[in-house]
């Protein structure tokens, strides 16, 4: 057998800046082996829920994941309200809808971005991203940050988009839809895109269910699972849409399913908004008092595939246990697949195929010497060291 | 095919093999079986059913050690969690990744945080922490602090 070569991406990934590592075998151009490691970010949230208060479990699951990070708290408040068994207002439905959609709009323009980025086509990556600041701007207006929205809670959500508020997101959208038009053009009939894309990083229907891939990658093998419809939640029973397939399951046809769902966001949020001009204003919540024993399994489709959290409670005020599961823990597994036998070129771009964000498959983070067993620090040590290093830089000041 | 067929052909194949039964609605059921039986149970839900593996989610509690595996009916939405009680000492259950590869890396996990030992697994070696991490210390188990 010849010798491999390894070709490391990481331990910091050059273009997507997070902390991963994948050791790419490599006999000349083709990649023969890949290992992926991790751990480098390992942050312990599902522990760490158990020591919160459902409250403010919320906060803490939408720091999972930056882009994504309205799907977690969806997907927590899905299971918490499967426990209670408590129906939440129409006009909170729609609003979580709304969150959730223009959600998957600025995730897919970045991705969409990136994925320029890593072919070498920084129009596209220019574009894109700027379409995606006037959606960010929408965000600033109803839930005043730009991510990290701290809308959902128990029983309903924490702020009201108010009916003086619509024309403005109607006309985002109207100005928005050009653009689309305009970016899914550059991107669908270009021929260097298709020379790039086309035919590189398969995966066929059979790896999508031996993998249990999920989203956008699982569509664009032909496989039409979306959570939106399979297990209806929030305001999406009540709007038309459908779902979007690709047969291919090449790194242009995730590009195509990821486009065209676009449209279909902007249709479920215009549906949504004349839905709420129907609603009363303020009716956002219901009140839950106290949270019963149970298992609630809830999930929610996020814009990289299906988030999924399990949660147990024991009738005290935080979870007794609760798992996540992001989307991006199966889809990544799926590089076996779709890089080997690619060459080195088109490996890049079919690990970034699956959207793939690596913070949100961490979740632990302890130091230990590894001969001795010994913690190097616990919680509380390394608290006392960073007051010590704040009070040192203010003493020197 | 309606969640109560489904839940009927599975008692009438593995009767024997069910332990206990919560049916919470039409899309949330819970059937708790004996973990000597999870490859059969497994093997009939992902190739003849028709089900998606989600995730499993290892438990530390008073109990031992148990194990929900998430199946998901995609077409009804139904998720049925297929329930294990483990040994409080000596926590094993049969690996399923030799039949999807799914079930790879969250065994691996489990293995890794709660110590829970897949036999037959066809690469049990650590996913998050590969050697930077302390043997026999498993930081998701009720007594880690």
């Amino acid at each position: 057998m010849s010798k491999k070569t390894l070709i490391p991406i990481g331990p910091y990934h050059p273009l997507q800046e997070e902390p991963e590592l994948f050791k790419l075998y490599c006999d000349g151009e083709i990649v023969k082996d890949i290992k992926w490691e991790t751990g480098y970010n390992h942050r312990g949230i599902e522990k760490l829920s158990e020591s919160k208060t459902y409250e403010q479990v919320f906060f803490l699951v939408e720091r999972i994941c930056g882009i994504c990070s309205t799907s977690h708290p969806f997907a927590f408040a899905n299971a918490v309200e499967e426990i209670v068994g408590k129906e939440i207002t129409d006009r909170a439905k729609y609003i979580r809808s709304i969150i959730g959609e223009l959600e998957r709009l600025h995730s897919h323009l970045l991705w969409v971005g990136l994925a320029g980025h890593f072919l070498g086509y920084n129009t596209v990556f220019m574009w894109a991203w700027k379409y995606r600041e006037p959606i960010l701007d929408i965000f600033e207006m109803i839930t005043g940050n730009r991510n990290s929205y701290a809308m959902f809670k128990v029983g309903g959500v924490r702020r009201d988009i108010e009916g003086t508020k619509i024309p403005a997101i109607q006309k985002v959208l109207d100005d928005f839809k050009k653009k689309a038009d305009l970016l899914t053009g550059a991107v669908m009939d270009d021929p260097v895109i298709h020379a790039r894309t086309r035919g590189v990083g398969i995966l066929t229907k059979q790896d999508v269910i031996d993998y249990a891939a999920v989203g956008p990658t699982a569509r664009a093998s032909g496989l039409a699972i979306d959570i939106r419809k399979d297990d209806p939640y929030a305001a999406y029973p009540l709007v038309n849409w459908k779902v979007i397939t690709a047969q291919a399951g090449d790194v242009f046809a995730k590009a195509e399913v990821r486009l065209l769902e676009m449209y279909e966001s902007i249709s479920i949020i215009e549906q949504c908004l004349e839905g709420l001009k129907k609603e009363k204003e303020g009716d956002i919540s219901v009140k839950v008092t106290e949270i019963p024993e149970g298992t609630g399994n809830g999930r929610a489709e996020a814009p990289r595939g299906e988030v999924f959290h399990f949660v147990v409670s024991d009738g005290s005020s935080s979870p007794a246990r609760h798992k996540i599961r992001a989307p991006s823990y199966v889809n990544i597994a799926t590089f076996r697949k779709s890089c080997i036998g690619q060459t080195i070129a088109d490996a890049t771009i079919s690990l970034a195929a699956v959207d793939p964000c690596y913070c949100c498959t961490e979740r632990m983070a302890v130091a230990y010497d590894v001969h001795s067993g010994k913690k190097l620090m616990n919680a509380e040590e390394l608290i006392n060291l960073s007051v010590k290093r704040t009070n040192d830089i203010r003493d020197n000041d | 095919m309606s969640t109560k067929t489904i839940i009927e052909e599975f008692k009438k194949k593995y009767g024997t093999e069910i332990l206990g039964e919560a049916v919470k609605n039409e899309k949330r059921v819970i059937i708790t079986i004996k973990p000597e039986s999870i490859l059969n149970v497994a093997d009939y839900l992902y190739k003849t059913a028709g089900f998606r593996f989600i995730i499993a989610s290892a438990l530390h509690t008073k109990k031992g050690f148990e194990i929900h595996y998430h199946f998901s009916k995609d077409d009804t939405g139904l998720i049925l969690n297929v329930h294990v009680i483990l040994d409080k000492e000596k926590p094993q259950i049969e690996s399923l990744s030799n039949m999807f590869n799914a079930s790879n890396w969250i065994e691996r996990e489990m293995h890794e945080l709660f110590g829970i030992n897949f036999l037959n697994h066809p690469n049990q070696e650590k996913l998050i922490s590969e050697g930077n991490w302390a043997e026999g210390v498993y930081p998701y188990r009720k007594e880690f602090k």
